[in-house]
């Protein structure tokens, strides 16, 4: 039996290593790294560290991974998301200078602070528990505060404005938390090399947060096998987006900055990381028409473009791709070593000028009134310039038009009349009939739901501007609600505008090797803005108040119930015939016995005391009173005197 | 109070009607005892409340940052000369463009904004109507919001402001700070072109900082129609802007409308404005604080700017005096007083050190008499009061430069320093991370860097009050047994109605007051353009033809009626006195310097009053002394003359027959910036001096 087995298990180990080996030949788990950099047009450059983990479908739960993170797979598995986006972002993303109409700006340009959404693969009543145990478990594993999105107040479940149309979507945002190298350490530690190896060495954490613009996103989907029996794979795709000001020494301001790697992080790629698939690292160069009409093929030309009287590149790209607005620089880290670590720099020589495409309309959104009870918010849309040239205008009834979603969260502090939506277009108000086409309001419910406005605006292509507003009471909190100091004042998460009818994606010319990034661009992505987060000034109570209250309702208590008590108790008929009858006797022993020893000296008898006016009663007492006051007052003084006088 | 003052009442009646005398327990007796001694306690009170007043100065404390992070002056300055001299290019090339181009304010605004976008700032003009405000009785206090849009707006005089947005770099753009520079672009001066070379400095600075939290919004606002409107407008157009269509859009060529930008909730703001030659031998740094009805921002704000202004740039700071106090004799010997007083006390116990100099005291007195003159007033000292319309803690600081203007080689330096004091007072503010709460926000100033808290100097109007409710029970207890004396009729003898004939009066000439409030809004439609001197005399013919016909109307309102008719007249001083003292009140938590001053002019009037006719009778000196002091204080009380006299005291010169022309003037100025003390002029100064009036008359 002993050596059945014995003969057994090598056999078993075998077999199984042959499985696996047949599964990884089919597909295996795959991670790829890469880095965009793209100089923009107000003297900054962008960095755009991308990596993507594929985990396969299988059918077993407890499978060991070799890349993929564990930690995501049981999320994944333990609260069947479909598909889930969390982002922290530090400062604001400029449209008007990084752009506002390509896949870049579309998918990384977040709001301030903390934003999670994700899809359930669960029955509809049971999505808010997923939600609430998904935003726990976040919490852990990236360490800030994502269980706050756990109330009912804070999130919110939007069924078209927000751009996926799912009845399982959850979307909450924390516009304060303050991101910080706590976020990053955790998300990092997902990378099969962390940032020891490959291009995530990089991120040297004071340059990342040295930045104008930080934000770490981490995206995963599920994606569905179609097999029976299997289970489904996961996507996960993290990105961080840091734009940075590369320092310069010259003088002259309309000259681009050069820079490099190591100029811009404080280190240089060694090498990439063993683990992903492909490692590269890419320069987007827009507004380079130029060399479009050029034929590149010959080396000379295909050299013209990487080293010429504009600027020129510090090492020779493997390939250039060429797509609508620019050009794209791909290298391979793979050749770089220690002692030839990869340092991409970009030096340019003549001053140059370009512009980011930007999305069809801007937003901005602020609040209007001051003071502490009433106000309305307004957001503002703005034609851009290139709003002209850009496609996705779509003709109904003969009209030229540009369909713009609005969706905005508001907290139940915000008291919002959904009635007073106004809409002005090009100075004009219009009727809602005239150019809203679809809205979806669900109020709030006080300290139990947040409210949430979905708009589908209709605007004329020929539109300058337009205006909404709406107006709004401030609540009152209670009393523990209050952050326990003082406080700013409080949050309206950013409102996000998109533009269904555009979509941003990066057109190349060529055919691609499959680059998982550069594949995501060519995806065509919803073209969206984020607002800016509001503040709101709540009314903010003394909290030494209660203080106050508690003396002063004490001091009234005890005053009236006092008084009530005495007219209560007090018999006046009673009072009467006891001062009558104490009116013939005297009433003082120590008056009595004076008066009785005057009388003895005097030798007379005992006068009747005599009635006294009350005024001069009182005359006479006060002229005690003064008396003694003075000689308590002297006495304190002379104490004083003598106490302090040494 | 008024339940203690009838607690007081029914005890007395109870001892009148012969009931046997029950010992009153001591809080009782000690009101018993105040009523019946009124008089002496009321002069002691007041004597009191306006020697609490003199004293102010001596209980004075010094100032103190509040607020832990604002941390004012604890980081280095960061300021370079390259920045001064991007602030010097500026004032130069504005002087050398003014030079060249006579009247052309349009291009020195570009000037300015071009400047601003090389400092990589957003930059945005907008245009707004030099329209003040108007009067309408029904928006006076209403906010800001009710600037009504005109419509019909005339291209031919508009202003443009130029305001530059720096956003903070790492920053969430939810709160701003706002730099304003008031700058006439065609006739300003020298000077004036100094403020916007400082604030270009600092613009510079701040451009290129990383520790910005809150946004930086630098307005040049368009001085030409005044410092106050520019701003005003800017912030009506912040904070409710209109989105319909306007006609001031279709004037000039720059369309302005869609540029406006915002930069999230303005925390707080500064006024810079550089004027005149300093007198001494510092650079000299003027705060004005004083915002509309008396409200001051928060004195952490003034603490920061004077701190660093004091204590490491080196300026001479002072706040607005009047001037003519210092030299005022009468003050002087009261300082030498109040010297000696202290001196004596420290020499009884080293301790006690509440006595301050001379000097020291007039400055003080002249500072504080100058701010509670401001915030009486109710109007602001310049554009920071439009922020605080707003609820935003703003001061003006103007700077006065010991070098005349076209000394270059000084500029620098004030450049340099005039910049670093507005880089820590921003720095401070940006180091915020909640609203101006920690110090306070009711005080009054004797120095830059003393103070005087609210609990302190309500003291003196506590003291000035307090004798009014005690006189006023003393004085119906008086009348009440004179009518019954005087009437053998029970049903006339009912004791509790005896004060509604004197009620009906205070109330009708309440309502002629408020009517007379009114009035000017009516005065102002008059068709056809009037002199303010006319105008006035409009007002004032049609007011006492309104009070001749209250008087005819009402029976018993008129103090030339019989003896029967009309109500005893300390039954009638003892609701007029409980009127002023409700009114007194009333104002004092509206505004509270208002209320000071007002009671200082109307609690001697009220309690002297008395009948002319019965003291001139009797022949007796003091009560013919009585008779005229009481005259006396009623001429000082009417306002036209009040307003005759303090122009006298601040030194503006003695007016002549144009003073009803200047106080229509000047209480058009109130209503225009909607002071409360208009309202309390109109609605219980006037009532109650008009019934002191009929007191003096009084037939009886």
């Amino acid at each position: 039996m002993a050596s059945l087995v014995r003969s057994w298990i090598p056999l078993l180990i075998l077999q199984s290593f042959l499985v696996a080996v047949a599964f990884g030949s089919k597909e295996a788990e795959q991670f790829s790294e890469a880095l965009l950099l793209k100089p923009l047009p107000d003297r900054k450059v962008l960095a755009h560290f991308h990596f993507e983990n594929r985990a396969p479908p299988s059918n077993s739960h407890g499978r060991h991974h070799h890349l993929f993170p564990k930690a995501i797979s049981q999320l994944v598995q333990k609260f069947r998301v479909k598909e889930m986006e969390l982002s922290f972002t530090q400062g604001r993303w400029n449209h008007e200078h990084w752009g506002g109409f390509d896949p870049l700006s579309s998918m990384n340009a977040k709001p301030v602070g903390v934003e999670l959404w994700a899809v359930f693969d669960v029955p509809q009543s049971q999505v808010d528990t997923s939600w609430k145990n998904l935003t726990h478990a976040l919490s852990g594993l990236f360490c800030a505060s994502i269980n706050f999105l756990e109330s009912s107040t804070s999130y919110a479940a939007p069924t078209w404005g927000f751009g996926t149309n799912s009845d399982k979507l959850r979307y909450g945002s924390l516009p304060r938390e303050a991101v910080c190298t706590e976020n990053l350490t955790p998300w990092l530690k997902l990378l099969p090399c962390r940032d020891k190896d490959g291009i995530s060495a990089l991120m040297n954490r004071p340059s990342v947060y040295r930045g104008f613009y930080h934000s770490q996103r981490l995206h995963l989907s599920t994606v569905e096998s179609g097999q029976e029996g299997l289970g489904s794979g996961i996507v996960l795709e993290q990105t961080l987006t840091v734009v940075l000001q590369p320092e310069t020494t010259s003088v002259e301001t309309n000259m681009q900055p050069s820079w490099s790697l190591s100029s811009l992080f404080g280190r240089k790629v060694v090498g990439s990381c063993v683990l992903a698939k492909s490692s590269n690292v890419y320069l987007q160069l827009e507004g380079r028409l130029g060399h479009e009409s050029k034929n590149v093929d010959t080396e000379i030309e295909a050299h013209k473009l990487w080293k010429n009287a504009d600027f020129d590149l510090s090492l020779k790209p493997d390939r250039v791709l060429r797509e609508s607005s620019g050009l794209l620089f791909i290298f391979d880290i793979d050749k770089s070593s220690d002692s030839e670590p990869f340092d991409l720099g970009l030096n340019w020589k003549l001053p140059s000028k370009w512009s980011c495409q930007q999305a069809p309309l801007q937003a901005s959104r602020f609040l209007m009134g001051s003071g502490n009870e009433r106000g309305a918010i307004a957001i503002l849309l703005k034609a851009t310039e290139s709003q002209e040239k850009l496609p996705g205008r779509e003709l109904t009834d003969g009209r030229c038009t540009i369909k713009a979603n609005i969706f905005q969260i508001f907290p139940w502090y915000i008291k919002v009349y959904y009635h007073t939506l106004q809409i002005f277009v090009d100075q004009q108000q219009k009727t809602d009939s005239e150019v809203l086409k679809k809205i979806n309001v669900s109020p709030s419910t006080d300290k139990v739901s947040s409210g949430m406005l979905e708009m589908m605006l209709e605007l004329p292509c020929e539109v300058k501007s337009a205006a909404i507003s709406i107006e709004y009471d401030k609540g009152f909190l209670h009393i523990d609600e209050y952050p326990p100091d003082a406080n700013q004042g409080f949050d309206i998460p950013s409102a996000l505008i998109s533009f269904p009818s555009h979509h941003a994606s990066l057109d190349f010319q060529e055919e691609l090797s499959k680059s998982p990034l550069l594949s995501s661009f060519k995806e065509k992505s919803l073209v969206r803005s984020y607002t800016e987060v509001l503040l709101v000034p709540l009314t903010t109570p003394d909290f030494s108040m209660p203080y106050n209250v508690i003396t002063i309702t004490c001091t009234i208590f005890a005053l009236y119930f006092g008084s009530l008590l005495n007219v209560l108790r007090r018999r006046i008929g009673e009072e009467e015939r006891f001062l009558k009858s104490q009116a013939g006797k005297k009433t003082g022993g120590v008056k009595q016995l004076l008066l009785r020893l005057t009388a003895k000296i005097r030798g007379r008898p005992i006068e009747a005391p005599s009635s006294e006016s009350p005024a001069a009663e009182s005359s006479f007492l006060s002229t005690k009173l003064i008396f003694k006051i003075i000689l308590i007052a002297g006495a304190a003084a002379a104490w004083q005197y003598f106490s302090t006088d040494k | 109070m008024a339940t203690e003052k009838r607690n007081k009442e029914e005890e007395e009646v109870k001892t009148d009607d012969g009931s046997p005398k029950i010992k009153p327990r001591p809080i009782v007796q000690l009101g018993i005892f105040l009523v019946a001694h009124s008089p002496v306690f009321s002069v002691v009170f007041s004597a009191a409340g306006v020697l609490a007043l003199l004293i102010l100065p001596l209980l004075a404390k010094n100032t103190y940052i509040s607020e832990n992070a604002l941390m004012p002056g604890s980081a280095r300055s960061m300021l370079s000369n390259r920045d001064v001299s991007d602030g010097s290019k500026l004032v130069k090339d504005i002087k050398n463009y003014r030079l060249n181009h006579e009247g052309q304010g349009v291009e020195v605004q570009k000037l300015v904004g071009k400047y601003m976008s090389e400092m990589v700032a957003e930059v945005y003009y907008q245009k707004f109507h030099p329209e003040g405000n108007q009067f309408h009785p029904l928006h006076f206090f209403s906010g800001p919001d009710s600037y009504t849009l005109l419509d019909n707006v005339s291209c031919a005089s508009y202003g443009v402001n130029v305001a530059g947005i720096i956003r903070a770099p790492r920053g969430d753009g939810k709160e701003s700070i706002v730099l304003v520079t008031p700058y006439d672009f065609i006739n300003g001066g020298d000077y004036e072109a100094l403020s916007l070379g400082i604030t270009s400095t600092l613009f510079s600075l701040l451009a290129r900082v990383t520790w910005l939290s809150k946004d930086i919004i630098w307005l040049v606002a368009d001085s030409r129609y005044g410092d106050y409107r520019p701003v005003a407008a800017w912030l009506s157009e912040y904070h409710s802007p209109s989105f319909k269509v306007s006609d001031l859009l279709k004037c000039g060529e720059r369309n302005t409308a869609d540029n406006f930008r915002r930069a999230g909730t303005v925390a707080a703001a500064l006024v810079l404005k550089v004027d005149g030659r300093s007198e001494r031998f510092e650079d000299t740094l003027s705060i004005y604080a004083e915002a509309s009805n008396g409200q001051m921002p928060n004195l952490d704000l003034i603490n920061v700017v004077n701190y660093l202004a004091v204590h490491r740039q080196g300026f001479y700071v002072k706040v607005e005096k009047v001037v003519s106090l210092l030299s005022s004799s009468w003050l002087k010997i009261i300082g030498e007083i109040f010297e000696a007083v202290g001196k004596l006390a420290h020499t009884l116990n080293p301790d006690w050190n509440f006595g301050i100099p001379v000097a020291d005291y007039l400055e003080g007195s002249a500072t504080l008499a100058s701010s509670l003159y401001s915030q009486a007033l109710g109007i602001p000292t310049g554009p920071h009061g439009a922020f605080r319309d707003n609820q935003v803690d703003a001061i003006t600081l103007k700077v006065s430069p010991r070098f005349p203007p076209d000394s270059k080689t000084r500029q620098h330096d004030f450049f340099l320093r005039g910049a670093r004091l507005l880089e820590g007072t921003i720095r401070s503010v940006n180091n915020l991370l909640e609203k101006f709460h920690q110090s306070f926000f009711l005080y009054l100033l004797t120095s830059p860097s003393k103070f005087i808290s609210v609990g302190v100097y309500m003291i003196a109007f506590a003291l000035l009050v307090a004798p009014l409710p005690m006189v006023a029970a003393s004085l119906y207890i008086e009348g009440c047994k004179a009518l019954t004396k005087s009437t053998d009729n029970p049903t006339e003898n009912l004791k509790s109605w005896k004060w509604l004939d004197a009620a009906k009066q205070v109330f009708a000439l309440h309502l002629f007051g408020f009517i007379v409030t009114l009035l000017p809004y009516f005065i102002c439609q008059v068709p056809g353009q009037h002199s303010p001197s006319n105008r006035s005399i409009m007002w004032g013919t049609t007011s006492s033809s309104l009070l001749l016909i209250t008087f005819a109307a009402i029976p018993g309102c008129s103090p030339f009626t019989s003896r029967h008719h009309g109500t005893h007249w300390a039954v009638l001083k003892s609701v007029t006195i409980s009127a002023a003292f409700i009114g007194l009140c009333l104002m004092s938590i509206i505004n509270f310097a208002t209320a000071e001053i007002g009671a200082l002019l109307l609690v001697p009037t009220c309690l002297m009053a008395q009948p002319i006719k019965p003291a001139l009778r009797s022949r007796r000196i003091k009560s013919m002394l009585g008779a005229f002091c009481s005259m006396v204080l009623l001429t000082i009380g009417f306002p036209v003359m009040f307003f005759a006299i303090s122009k006298g005291l601040f030194g503006e010169g003695l007016v002549g027959l144009s003073l009803g022309g200047e106080f229509w003037t000047w209480l058009e100025s109130l209503w225009a910036w909607k002071s409360a003390t208009y309202l309390y002029i109109g609605m219980v100064h006037l009532p109650c001096w008009l019934l002191c009036l009929c007191i003096l008359f009084h037939p009886s």
